[in-house]
């Protein structure tokens, strides 16, 4: 699969001296979605907009479509749409009207046709005529969401696109990404809500203090979150794995024993275990299973990343 | 050149102007008439010509010039502050356009407002003096003039803002002054010799020189002076604009 878009050493240093981005590298696969998690202040809007051109990189290099987005900035301008995370819009305006202006700012023909079907899959279509300011917040990001696709983007950047949305619309939403999908678009988007990382994208980003940490498939994550581990408590505690039990899987845990095991494959080997258990002459109170989940991975990561400063 | 783009921003902008129809025309044809009513009637009445034409109609060129210079100023200064303030300006730095054709966008709306309100004052005005205009195309051809040149300035005034008191700040500290001192309201042979000296430093003199001449055909200063001031203040301007977007200063960080 070829890249869309192609960061490279991306570096941002605010006025006041911040460096928000650390020399960043990023491939954004064309059709793909791609989540990026982080927590606040990780860099995910200053990621974005210095890609879009909003903020001007202090180091680095952007590509999409494979045109600088300094020097050929048109032809890479052309393909983006822009989802930003404030609701930035013109209060007393319209939203058909603002709207149109976006398509208009990025150089395409007027085409109300194309609008309407924007607003319509956004459930906007009978607020067409309302003026902005008399939105609500989850109507709003819609507008901006609409402003974005009027210009038929090929690359869309959503950040924090369901922020504020509620639980059914944010589903509407997965649906209009999903479409988008389907027409080949490539979108990045940025979330606080790993359910939702986990519902659309292909790939998931991690980014923290400005450092991208890990960039992996979904799929690749999913089978790691497909470890879980059973938690065995003991009436009297060991200190040390029985000998009679090394060939498991087992570590020690304060009062207990814990067990990893892959719940992807068929022999588990929690039956045997608990019968060698039995065997070694061990008392059980308790038994306890858990699952990884993404929310774990991220959360450990970013923990690590903090110890490790 | 995105066409669309420059299309899209004038239309969006002239689409506020509309909105706010009635208080766009109805304040300066208020002021014009009450500038009549003091200025031409009750005051007029009593000052001899100046330069062979009745005070009344002497004052019409400064008196558009005035209100277009200012409105020329606060439309563009605020047209361009106000997507600043609102946030929605990361759309114009996201977008496929240069900073010629944000620019023509928003100054060539800021200028159009400023035409018609100067063409208002200017039809109001033929309600309270009888007037001739000696050089009509030059007379229209200065005023769009000076509406673009007060645009251009206006943005950059937007641009610089950080605040509204600010936009607000150098029209009133400087534009004011300079046109009420720049001959809107007297000749400037009327002055003592230092001031017209003096007068000569400030570059709204050259255009009410020139716009007054195109009515009355007599000016303070030559007119091919006039042209070549508010020529050199446009290239200024222009300059600034693009030094401005080159640098990304004030606008992207
Ligand atoms: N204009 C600015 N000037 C100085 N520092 C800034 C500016 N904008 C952002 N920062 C800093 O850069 C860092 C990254 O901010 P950014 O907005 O990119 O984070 P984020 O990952 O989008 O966070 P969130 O999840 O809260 O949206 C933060 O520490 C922030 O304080
Ligand atoms: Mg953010």
């Amino acid at each position: 699969m070829t890249n869309i878009v192609e960061v490279r050493g991306l570096t941002k240093r605010y006025d006041g001296g911040f460096e928000a981005l650390k020399s960043v590298d990023l491939d954004i696969k064309k059709g793909e979605i791609i989540a990026l998690l982080g927590p606040n202040g990780a860099g995910k809007t200053t990621l974005i907009s210095t890609i879009c051109g909003i903020t001007r990189a202090t180091d680095g290099t952007v590509s999409i479509g494979g045109h600088d987005n300094v020097t050929d900035f048109r032809a890479a301008r052309n393909l983006v749409g822009l989802v930003p995370q404030e609701l930035n819009l013109e209060p007393f305006e319209k939203v058909m009207n603002t709207v149109r202006f976006s398509r208009g700012l990025f150089g395409k023909a007027p085409d109300d046709a194309h609008l309407e079907k924007v607003l319509k899959s956004l459930s906007l279509w009978d607020k067409k005529d309302a003026k902005v300011m008399m939105l609500s917040g989850g109507m709003k990001r819609r507008v901006l969401i609409a402003k974005a696709l009027s210009h038929e983007p090929r690359v869309l950047f959503l950040d924090e696109p369901t922020a504020g949305v509620d639980v059914e619309l944010r589903k509407d939403m997965w649906d209009v990404v999903a479409k988008l999908k389907a027409d080949g678009v490539t979108i990045i988007l940025t979330t606080h809500y790993i359910e939702e990382a986990e519902a659309i994208a292909d790939r998931i980003g991690v980014i923290a203090k400005g450092e991208i940490l890990l960039v992996e498939n979904k799929d690749d994550l999913m089978t790691r979150m497909g470890q879980k581990t059973l938690k065995i408590e003991l009436a009297e505690p060991v200190n040390a794995v029985p000998a009679a039990l090394s060939e498991y899987d087992l570590t020690v845990d304060g009062e207990g024993l814990l067990y990893s095991y892959d719940t992807q494959t068929d022999r588990t080997g929690i039956t045997s275990l608990l019968a060698d258990l039995q065997k070694a002459g061990l008392k059980m109170t308790d038994l306890q299973t858990r699952q990884s989940s993404l929310e774990e991975i991220f959360v450990s990561l970013v923990a690590e990343k903090e110890g490790a400063e | 050149m995105n066409l669309q783009a420059i299309r899209s921003i004038y239309i969006f902008e002239m689409a506020r102007f509309f909105r706010t129809l009635m208080q766009s025309f109805i304040s300066p044809v208020i002021s014009t008439s009450l500038y009549f009513v003091v200025f031409g009637t009750a005051i007029g009445s009593r000052i001899q010509e100046v330069e062979g034409v009745g005070y009344g109609a002497f004052i019409v060129p400064g008196l558009i010039m005035l209100s277009v210079m200012t409105q020329a100023t606060s439309n563009a200064s605020f047209g361009i502050y106000f997507p600043k303030f609102i946030g929605t300006i990361y759309e114009l730095l996201s977008a496929p356009v240069n900073f010629l054709e944000i620019t023509i966008g928003y100054v060539g709306a800021a200028a159009t407002k400023a035409l018609f309100i100067g063409l208002v004052i200017l039809a109001t005005s033929f309600l309270f003096v009888d007037l001739h205009i000696a050089h009509p195309i030059a007379m229209l051809a200065f005023l769009v003039l000076t509406c673009l040149s007060f645009s251009l300035l206006g943005f950059i005034i937007g641009i610089w803002a950080g605040n509204f008191e600010q936009l607000q700040l150098i029209p009133l500290l400087i534009i004011t002054p300079l046109v009420f001192l720049g001959g809107s309201f007297y000749s400037v042979s009327m002055l003592p010799p230092i001031w017209q000296t003096i007068t000569m430093f400030n570059p709204v003199v050259y255009l009410i020189s020139g716009f007054r001449w195109a009515f009355f055909d007599t000016a303070d200063v030559p007119i091919g002076l006039s042209l070549f001031a508010i020529g050199l203040f446009t290239a200024i301007c222009v300059g600034v604009i693009a030094w401005i977007f080159r640098t990304g200063w004030r606008i992207r960080q």
